[in-house]
């Protein structure tokens, strides 16, 4: 079933044990994201954003309630069946880039074309097609460290798309650029979810980046202390 | 989705190239394995060079005899008579000096090795015309063969390598005798090579032998007669002797080395422990070095499984390469080398060590199993990286 909502959350409770002691994060939270959303996810640490974003990565589980992702429930899937999720559905973006340090741009960027049944030529240009459009195509043999912040950011971006998921996670994805190029990125990002209809979920703490997005939550203690102003 | 090879493949790949970045943890992991691997071929090398001295010594068309129960050449008697009565043993073969049959003495006399300038036992065997052209591949290489009924000898290559005192045209004194060097022989390199050889009469005389000797060579037509003659043994009453091929009979002094390989085995597996202990470390700093990387991978999608392969193929190739390194050391240091121990006569055999493909295997398969286990672990640990570690806010 696909319905316009792409994430359906349903008293999602949370909480860790540390020690003795429990912490919870959340405790029943209720949300939903539709398809096309562009949502920044703001909070102080603590607040439990960056807990919410893995939980709709499917890279952590809630401790109860229910995620559904466009119309089919996650939460109980399998580890080796969230890998298969995530590679079909999700892109992710990280605060350092998370690049592999010994394959260059091209074969960062092809990484997660090698889970699909795409034949090398056809992987190649799909390579080429995402580094066009984060305008690093000439910088494809490149290692990542012979590329600035800003351009690594890109590559990241440029990966994240390229087997052209859904969803795009994105993980305080400016929080080590400067200003003028956190604005390039966050340009990128408002470009990929206009023109070409991604879903992007940002975390950040920085509410010049929030403000690139559609809308904004604000986490504290693990509940949405502010209403969502565009819903 | 896609080949999990392919998956597998990228991961090993980035794995392999990224191995500069953990140069000497990598380096570590070599060498342990290289030593290991190193240790084990000497010892197997040696014992495959003893063995070989012993077992190439050997014919199958040849019948050995000695007293019975007496095991070895040096504890063995036997008389004139008894030698009679073995030529008219059926499939001895005769020719125009009738039958081939070779009566020996084994004595012991004293030599200083090269090596430690100590006194070591060196066989000095009687023999005649007819036992020195039993010997396969035998050949004199300097000089000429003894007189018969004077005191000159011929020495073994293998001693003029491993012992003073034995250049040709040089005099050796034993007791009161004193013997001079007339010629050198090779037998191919095996165990005879290992002896001194003289007039088998003039050696019972000065070794107050009266006419015993202390065994029997006999040619046979082919190894098929062995049973017949066996036989014959058996059933003369005044023949109290073993018989056995000449093959049969160094194959089994060959053994008295072969606690030398299972030595080895036991030293390297010991090594090899540690080496694992090492080689556990290399590996656990890999995939913590790694955590990042692999976390990543496992958010974009790649399987544990590829994480699991890829640090055991990681683990693989390191103890291969320490393998291949430890088996050139090996090659180099001890395949040909010289050196001489304790045989089952108590004399001393000259043999070489003895590299072959199938020990450079073994040395190979200990190689991977330090490798496999060296990685098992923490591929384990890899496989089970929590994703959300690629989230952490570590640069």
């Amino acid at each position: 079933m696909t319905t316009d909502i792409l994430f359906d959350l349903k008293g999602v409770k949370k909480s860790f044990t540390r020690g003795k002691e429990t912490i919870k994060i959340f405790d029943g939270l209720d949300m939903q994201i539709k398809q096309g959303d562009f949502l920044a996810i703001m909070g102080p640490s603590g607040s439990g954003k960056t807990t919410l974003l893995n939980m709709l990565g499917g890279v952590d589980q809630p401790s109860s309630g229910e995620v559904w992702f466009d119309g089919a429930r996650i939460d109980s899937l399998s580890e080796g069946q969230l890998s298969k999720w995530r590679a079909n559905n999700i892109g992710f973006i990280f605060q350092f880039y998370n690049l592999m340090p010994m394959l260059n741009a091209a074969r960062n960027v092809e990484l997660p074309l090698l889970l699909t049944n795409l034949s090398a030529k056809q992987r190649k240009q799909s390579v080429e097609t995402a580094l066009q459009l984060v305008e690093l195509a000439d910088r494809a043999a490149h290692l990542p460290k012979e590329l600035s912040g800003g351009q690594q950011q890109r590559v990241a971006i440029a990966r994240a798309i390229v087997s052209d998921p859904k969803l795009l996670l994105c993980d305080e994805p400016t929080g080590d650029l400067d200003r003028h190029t956190a604005d390039e990125i966050l340009e990128m990002l408002q470009l990929l979810n206009e023109k070409f209809g991604k879903t992007i979920v940002m975390v950040t703490h920085d509410p010049s980046a929030a403000s690139y997005a559609k809308r904004t939550l604000h986490l504290d203690k693990g509940e949405f202390v502010e209403k969502d102003l565009a819903a | 989705m896609g080949s999990i090879f392919s998956q597998i493949s990228a991961v090993v790949a980035m794995n392999i190239r990224s191995l500069g970045q953990r140069f000497w943890m990598s380096l570590a992991m070599v060498i342990a394995s290289a030593v290991v691997v190193a240790i084990l071929l000497a010892f197997l090398a040696m014992a495959q060079g003893f063995s070989k001295t012993l077992e190439s010594a050997g014919a199958d068309d040849i019948a050995i005899f000695t007293r019975e129960g007496s095991a070895a050449e040096l504890n063995s008697v036997i008389s004139r008579d008894q030698v009679n009565i073995l030529e008219t043993a059926p499939g001895v073969v005769k020719d125009e000096n009738g039958p081939v049959v070779s009566p020996e003495l084994y004595v012991i006399v004293d030599g200083i090795k090269k090596s430690s300038q100590t006194e070591a036992n060196i066989p000095l065997r009687g023999l005649d015309d007819r036992g020195f052209a039993m010997r396969k591949n035998v050949q004199i290489t300097e000089g000429r063969m003894f007189t018969p009924g004077t005191n000159e000898m011929i020495v073994g290559a293998g001693i003029l390598r491993e012992f003073d005192g034995f250049a040709l045209g040089q005099e050796v004194k034993f007791g009161k005798v004193i013997w001079k060097v007339v010629g050198v022989f090779t037998t191919g390199g095996n165990v005879f090579e290992s002896e001194l050889w003289a007039d088998v009469k003039v050696l019972q005389s000065l070794y107050n032998r009266g006419s015993s000797y202390q065994t029997a060579r006999v040619q046979m037509s082919s190894a098929n007669d062995l049973e017949a003659i066996r036989a014959f043994v058996e059933g003369d009453p005044r023949l109290n002797l073993d018989v056995e091929t000449e093959s049969a009979y160094f194959k089994a002094q060959g053994k008295s080395l072969s606690y030398m390989a299972y030595f080895g085995w036991v030293i390297s597996s010991i090594m090899a422990l540690g080496a694992l202990a090492g080689a556990l470390n290399t590996m656990y700093t890999s995939v913590a070095e790694r955590a990042k990387e692999i976390a990543t991978l496992r958010a974009i999608g790649f399987s544990s499984l590829s994480a699991f392969v890829g640090t055991i193929v990681e683990a693989l190739v390191l103890a291969a390469i320490g393998g291949a390194l430890g088996s050139i050391v090996a090659f180099l240091l001890f395949d040909g080398l010289n050196a001489s121990t304790l045989g089952g006569s108590f004399t001393q055999v000259v043999f070489a060590f003895e590299l072959t493909s199938d020990l450079f295997i073994q040395g190979g398969i200990i190689a991977l199993f330090i490798g496999f286990f060296a990685g098992f672990f923490p591929a384990f640990r890899a496989a089970r990286l929590p994703v959300i570690v690629a989230f952490r806010n570590a640069a």
